[in-house]
């Protein structure tokens, strides 16, 4: 608390119960602090926020309080009691469910059977199965958490995924529920939908932690939030009392630009054109249906999209490399020339010679090799260049000097280019692929979720650099499933539901709310009935 | 950052794990009522006391350091290549074919030409396990291990009718025409009037390893072509961002490792039983397996562990010559080095890293 100018929220109702109430949580993992001396109070029945950047400790804390993680020091109390959370059951018979971001579910299993899976009664699985259709059943009547029971987990959406996820917490009983980062994946009109969930459930009595660092959701539904930075609490506020301005300031712990400041976009002749592009994947899904796209020199086309909508797949086909055993149909014309879409002139070192710069969107498994020093990552995809070569060995030295530029003019922290990508956090390691692929100066730069994973700061510092790019005459094609930095930053946003491109408009002509019911695939804006159902409820199963 | 330094990582966690292994071999050798100590003394002394074990040793060594070279190349590539046995044969084979059916009037002619023969054998041996995972995803430990036992089977076939000289009840080749016999590091001392390791099968091959050792560091950490190969290594998904050709390198990678394998011919076939015999390769292309993990895979590392390996072998022979121990415990021994330099590697290492860990951070705190 020491650092906390901010009143400590809580405080003011210390009247109420806490639910859950931690005091002087530590934890050092080798020389980083990852938690430090954390003092937090949750009332029951409150959805209480966590929000930080990546690598703040939100993540760590949370997994103290579930049982993955001994903390070094400091005490955890559940209801008032002090408890020693030794593993993830002693979490579960204290009330702590966890909803994790990546689901934990058996995806060949019924919703049934994972919402027993661990919780059996005994050896036979029937009573603990009839058991559990009961409790279902009334679950969904009470909190609208409809779900088949009887469904496969592949079958499901995203969106319904995550509710077994919230069954499953339920089922056994837990008081509090921990959600981290659940919207990442949802559609916004089923983050709609998450929220009205919690809402209910906080209704009910039980007490909601959500970890996000989306701050429109923070503002949204949370009846107070604690920001967390380097490892420290460094305020806990009332919602109502705060703005998104002073959270981000309290995040980064500096003052920051939370719209990108750029000019109008003068877009000239078209760089690339995509006609009528389709992809049946090997298992004989269509992943895009006839896509018509046209990227301009000079302008930065926003691809909106709740992801596994086939943005992955676009991504890779003009980046030259097509998944496995694909078929691949239509045109794509990049500055007027034919790109190749198969056979081996269809490669990524073929493309990048061809003037296409792309960001991906795995950095840990694309973008980067982890192990490899950020000096060979700069040289990463670039290793034909013929700077970077000295007759029959690579130029190991001029790939090291150019590495070292690369970090000061990004830059990149720490600036040792001896270090292993992996050693870097998010932002830091997004910055070198970030500086690799623009500084090559291509005519189109492909990019996928060029801030997933980065904190606010690099955010703020890519989206320059990409606008930057855009300033000099290039085009670009943004990939994104954060609709805000699609809308802040695009000069023009289409919109990919299964496949298919549902539409184009310009960013200060939209809102969200059109946006996500395109990204739900709902075209037919005037039909009454859309307007209030969540459209993932009329669509459930197509996406599987 | 968080590790500790290198030459822990590298010099003193095999050291320790050594040590263990030499420890629970003395306890071992205790139980069954002989002393560890003149096992130590009897081991050291007849594979470095003098100048014939240590011709042994380094013959042993030589042929460590092909197998070693070959597992660590492939593993770079991310490929478990356990087929150095079968591949070291076949190369045995592209020797013995070179040498009995081309003329070659010196030794120093001789020898590239057999390089070829056993490089393309064990690089061919190699291929069709490549191709089968790069193409088909047929998993290279399983067809690599296969290959092992087609290419034993294969070989005594080809020694039995083939080759053998007719009239002789050995299956073996024919001698090599003497022309082609490769120098000894004996003959080599002598020319500089030392006598050194008479009587000993080390020869000018072991300088070939060396080099071997060298080019496939420079063809790991300083040419695109391994650079590939690494990137391939650590992420396929990245290699194929990156543009690289996983067949392709998967493919060149494994030729590269069966050629290394194949290459140990030279020292064991040609340099010194000097025609073809059965099972000439006697266990060296699994010892290399050892021999690579152990050297982490860097061919510094591995020259070290084949030189430690070259060691217990030839130590080991005397053990059984000189002592009651029985020949099989020198088994025991070094299957407690591979497991506790390679498998246990970690239970080592993890303590260590925690002991670095500790230590920094009191300094850190009084600095």
């Amino acid at each position: 608390m020491a650092t906390a100018g901010k009143s400590v929220g809580g405080r003011s109702d210390t009247a109420a119960p806490a639910a859950i109430e931690l005091r002087g949580i530590s934890k050092a993992f080798g020389p980083v602090q990852a938690n430090r001396n954390i003092d937090l109070r949750v009332p029951k029945g409150t959805i209480h926020g966590i929000i930080g950047e990546n690598g703040a400790g939100k993540s760590t804390l949370m997994s103290i309080l579930y049982g993955f993680y001994k903390p070094d020091a400091g005490e955890i109390l559940v209801d008032g009691r002090p408890i020693t959370i030794a593993d993830s059951q002693t979490a579960i018979r204290a009330g702590i469910g966890m909803v994790f971001q990546h689901f934990k579910l058996v995806r060949n299993f019924t919703v049934l059977e994972n919402v027993i899976l661990g919780a059996e009664d005994g050896a036979m699985l029937r009573p603990s199965l009839s058991k559990a259709r009961g409790v279902l059943k009334q679950l969904a009547a009470e909190y609208q958490l409809n779900v088949d029971p009887d469904a496969t987990i592949d079958s499901l959406s995203v969106g319904h995924q995550q509710r077994v996820e919230i069954l499953k917490a339920l089922y056994r009983q837990a008081d509090i529920l921990i959600l981290d980062e659940p919207t990442g994946v949802l559609t916004p009109a089923e983050a709609d939908h998450l929220f009205r969930i919690l809402e209910g459930l906080r209704d009910e009595g039980k007490t909601i932690i959500l970890i996000t660092h989306k701050l429109r959701e923070i503002m949204e539904i949370t009846d107070s939030v604690s920001v967390m930075r380097r490892g420290e609490m460094v305020a806990s506020v009332r919602t109502a009392e705060t703005s998104p301005e002073e959270l981000a300031e309290l995040m980064v712990g500096r003052k920051v630009l939370l719209n990108v400041d750029k000019q109008p976009a003068r877009p000239q002749a078209p760089v690339l054109e995509m006609r009528n592009l389709s992809m049946v994947d090997d298992e004989g899904v269509e992943r895009l249906r006839g896509v018509n796209l046209d990227i301009r020199a000079g302008e930065i086309l926003g691809l909106a999209g709740v992801s596994g909508n086939g943005q992955t797949q676009l991504l890779e086909i003009l980046g030259g490399y097509p998944p496995k055993n694909a078929k691949v149909g239509g045109e794509v014309r990049m500055n007027g020339q034919p790109l190749p879409l198969s056979g081996s002139r269809c490669n990524a070192g073929q493309r990048r010679r061809d003037g296409i710069g792309h960001i991906p969107e795995d950095r840990q498994v694309e973008g980067l090799i982890m192990d490899f020093a950020a000096w060979e990552n700069v040289a990463f995809g670039w290793q034909d260049a013929p700077e970077f070569n000295k007759g029959w060995l690579m130029d190991n030295a001029a790939i090291r000097s150019d590495a070292a530029e690369k970090m000061e003019r990004f830059d990149v922290r720490p600036r040792d280019p001896n270090l292993a990508a992996r050693n870097f956090s998010g932002g830091n390691q997004q910055k070198i692929v970030v500086a690799r692929e623009i500084e090559r100066n291509p005519d189109l730069l492909l990019i996928g979720q060029p801030t997933r994973g980065v904190d606010i700061g690099a955010i703020e510092f890519i989206h320059k650099r990409i606008v930057e790019l855009r300033d000099a005459g290039k085009a670009i094609l943004l990939v994104s499933v954060e609709l805000d930095e699609i809308l802040s930053l695009s000069d023009r946003v289409a919109v990919m539901f299964d496949g298919r491109i549902m539409g184009e408009r310009l960013p200060d002509q939209t809102t969200t709310g059109e946006l996500g019911l395109l990204m739900a695939g709902v075209t037919d804006m005037s039909a009454p009935a859309t307007a209030g159902i969540p459209p993932e409820d009329q669509h459930p199963e197509e996406r599987a | 950052m968080d590790k500790m330094p290198k030459w822990a990582d590298v010099i003193l966690t095999p050291l320790i794990s050594l040590v263990l292994a030499m420890g629970i071999s003395a306890l071992v050798i205790l139980a069954i009522g002989e002393s560890p100590w003149v096992a130590l003394t009897t081991m050291v002394e007849g594979a470095l006391g003098s100048s014939y074990g240590w011709g042994f040793t380094l013959y042993y060594a030589t042929n460590f350091i092909f197998t070693g070279l070959a597992v660590a190349v492939a593993y770079h590539a991310s490929l478990f290549n356990i087929g150095g046995e079968g591949q070291a044969a076949m190369g045995g084979l592209g020797v013995a074919l070179v040498l009995l059916n081309i003329p070659l009037p010196h030794w120093a002619l001789a020898l590239p030409v057999a390089m070829v023969g056993a490089a393309l054998f064990g690089a061919a041996w190699a291929f069709i396990p490549a191709i089968l995972q790069a193409k088909r995803g047929s998993h290279i430990v399983i067809t690599t291990i296969m290959f092992n036992f087609i290419a034993a089977a294969l070989l005594n076939y080809v020694l039995v009718n083939k080759l053998r000289p007719v009239g002789s009840m050995d299956p073996a080749s024919a001698r090599f025409p003497e022309s082609t016999n490769l120098p000894a590091l004996t003959d080599l001392f002598a020319s500089i009037g030392i006598e050194w390791g008479r009587n000993t099968p080390a020869n000018i091959t072991f300088f070939l390893a060396l080099a071997a050792c060298l080019l496939v560091w420079v063809l790991i950490w300083r040419t695109r072509l391994g650079f590939e190969i690494r990137a391939l290594g650590k992420s396929e998904p990245g290699a194929v961002y990156a543009g690289i050709n996983p067949v392709r390198i998967t493919v060149i990678a494994m030729l590269i490792s069966g050629g290394l394998a194949g290459l140990m011919a030279i020292n064991n076939v040609m340099g010194e039983s000097e025609r073809l015999v059965l099972n000439a390769v006697e266990g060296a292309g699994f010892i290399g397996i050892a021999v690579a993990l152990m050297g982490r895979n860097h061919p510094l590392g591995i020259l070290l562990a084949a030189l430690l390996f070259g060691f217990l072998y030839q130590g080991g022979g005397e053990l059984a010559l000189w002592t009651t121990i029985p020949r099989e415990l020198i088994v025991v021994i070094q299957a407690l080095v591979i497991l506790l330099t390679g498998a246990l590697d970690n239970m080592v290492r993890v303590p260590l890293e925690r002991l670095f860990l500790s230590r920094r951070r009191t300094g850190g705190a009084k600095g």
